[in-house]
């Protein structure tokens, strides 16, 4: 195993783009933090970031997950492309010449998206404590560490996306078209969504949902529901014009089941292409 | 004498229409150097696809060793390389020959010598990328050489290079050749397999026209040339004689081209014709060239 990953690590790392993209993924991650300094004024009212709770904890998990997860896409070229290279520099060919079995490739590549979610994972972790602790009304250790189950979700979400990504990327071969692909795929899970919702349940909403909520994409994006309007001041505000807030925000046991499920679909089909396909 | 691989009834039929490789079947011993000979499209390196691993086969059966192993483990035994290079450009030459290593399982030890024998030294730190074609194929061969492998498989591995590369790989292969390893060479380049070859494999359309040694090819028959003031005469002493198949007239310089049935020396047919009162002008014995044999071979079929 440890083989495996020092092979990609060393195929990414000595990559000029992957690793600039890498390293700037961090950097951004990071700025995550300077969310602490937005601070504005509309007429009398004045707003600072800092103080509208959203680094209180437990919240904060719940927040600073779902902002970090809009950020995969960065690794998500890299994933793409470490893979697509493959296939245009000839270099699959050579390194199944070379022995490496087809199974072992495909796990060399997806060792490489369990650590690069783990590593994204623990980043967040450590960044949402230092956070918390800077800005945070509640430091007691039972409410820092409640709600961890965010921090999973997240970790669930980054494998299951790019495990999407690795698939697309052995499915096309060329990146651009890959991430052109997920692209549309995005687009097509919502017009199935509608077309469900309009013609197959005669506007019955629960049951379409239920079916989209299966969908890769959705499931994946599922995991961490929206934190914005869990915000007590805009709870607030809602309430003041009528809507009730009865959404639920928790991680279900069931979404990381489905998006669990997607990931080993995606490796299989991926492996199967692999086995299937000449170079 | 010990089998490095062994080839079954092999067939490839690719996309249901196209049958590459029929029914092959093929042994390579230990110790030998094969010329692997065939027109384009003929499956040769669709066979050497299938053994790899890169391409999969419809039916039939191949083993490496004797089938102890797993293909992927045989193959960091084998060294081989296909077409063309395929490296990471990014990476130095060294770094790529350190990947290898990583998939073959070895250390870095060999790299350096490897590169040496390449003639790539000078060259270890600069990208892949930076090489002339003559400069990644050579590359190439210091991977397929990582290993000290057991047997060396070469497709067409001066193609595209100008003179100096071509001259520069064969002074490799034949170094190589030199130490014992044996080696599969697919090429087009038949006075360079006539060369450094000691067994040929004749492939046409996917199937086997030939297997056997070099000489068993070259040397089958040979043929004369002959020249002499009166042609009919010597035409008809000649028909006369047991051991000529045909006799066919080279264009329009006065020779004859005498085709042999058995092995006849040139003295012999000299105090033949002399008895026959001819005197000759010109008599060369000459063997057939593996081209020769080869145009023969792939068009005959």
């Amino acid at each position: 195993m440890k083989r495996l990953l020092s092979i990609e690590l060393q195929k990414i790392w000595k990559n000029k783009a992957s690793k600039v993209l890498s390293i700037t993924y961090f950097v951004i991650l990071s700025f995550i933090a300077l969310i602490a300094s937005i601070k504005f004024d509309i007429g009398p009212v004045h707003i600072d970031a800092a103080e509208t709770g959203i680094f209180n904890f437990p919240y904060i998990w719940h927040f600073n997950t779902y902002i970090a997860a809009i950020l995969k896409f960065f690794l998500a070229v890299v994933i793409v492309s470490m893979m697509a290279n493959e296939y245009s520099y000839g270099t699959l060919k050579q390194n199944l010449i070379d022995g490496m079995s087809k199974m072992e490739f495909i796990q060399s590549k997806f060792l490489t998206v369990l650590v690069f979610a783990g590593v994204s994972t623990a980043f967040v972790f450590v960044m949402t404590l230092i956070l918390g602790y800077s800005f945070s009304s509640y430091n007691e250790f039972s409410i820092v560490f409640s709600d961890l189950e965010y921090l999973l979700a997240y970790f669930i979400k980054l494998v299951g996306f790019f495990s999407f990504c690795l698939f697309l990327g052995i499915l096309v071969k060329r990146s651009a078209f890959a991430l052109g692909f997920l692209l549309v795929w995005f687009v097509a899970e919502n017009i199935m969504h509608g077309i469900m919702y309009r013609f197959i349940f005669n506007n019955d909403d629960e049951m379409a949902s239920k079916i989209f909520s299966a969908f890769p994409l959705e499931s994946m994006s599922g995991l961490i529901v929206e934190p914005f309007s869990r915000l007590s001041f805009i709870k607030t505000i809602g309430n003041q014009i009528g809507v009730e807030g009865m959404k639920d925000y928790g991680v279900h046991f069931s979404s990381i089941l489905i998006v669990l499920a997607w990931t080993v679909i995606f490796m299989l089909m991926s492996y199967k292409i692999l086995q299937k396909r000449d170079l | 004498m010990e089998t490095i691989l062994t080839i079954t009834n092999l067939n490839k039929i690719y996309n249901k229409q196209v049958h590459a490789v029929k029914n092959l079947s093929l042994e390579i011993h230990k110790g030998n150097v094969y010329g692997i000979l065939g027109p384009n499209g003929s499956g040769k390196s669709t066979t050497l696809g299938i053994v790899l691993n890169v391409v999969n086969k419809t039916s039939g059966e191949y083993s490496w060793f004797g089938g102890t192993t797993q293909t992927h483990d045989a193959l960091k035994r084998v060294g081989a390389i296909i077409e063309r290079p395929n490296f990471y450009p990014y990476m130095t030459a060294k770094e790529n020959l350190e990947l290898v290593c990583k998939i073959k399982g070895i250390n870095y030890s060999k790299v350096a010598e490897k590169l040496e024998i390449v003639g790539l030294t000078e060259r270890m730190d600069s990208k892949f990328s930076t090489f002339s074609l003559g400069m990644k194929q050579r590359l190439a061969i210091a991977s397929a050489l990582l290993n000290d492998p057991e047997i060396l498989i070469l497709d067409e591995p001066t193609n595209g290079l100008d003179p100096q590369g071509i001259h520069q790989i064969r002074d490799i292969i034949r170094l190589i050749a030199s130490q014992g390893t044996t080696i599969l060479l697919a090429s087009h380049l038949l006075d360079e397999v006539e060369k450094v070859c000691t067994h040929v494999l004749v492939l046409r359309k996917g199937e086997m026209l030939y297997s056997g040694t070099v000489d068993g090819m070259t040397n089958k028959k040979g043929f004369f040339e002959l020249k002499s003031g009166n042609l009919e005469t010597l035409k008809s002493a000649l028909e006369n004689h047991q051991d000529i198949e045909k006799i066919v007239e080279a264009n329009g310089d006065g020779r004859l081209l005498v085709y042999l049935k058995n092995n006849l020396e040139a003295e012999d047919l000299n105090s033949y014709l002399f008895q026959n009162n001819i005197v000759l002008q010109h008599l060369v014995k000459r063997k057939h060239s593996l081209e020769e044999q080869f145009l023969e071979l792939t068009n005959n079929h």
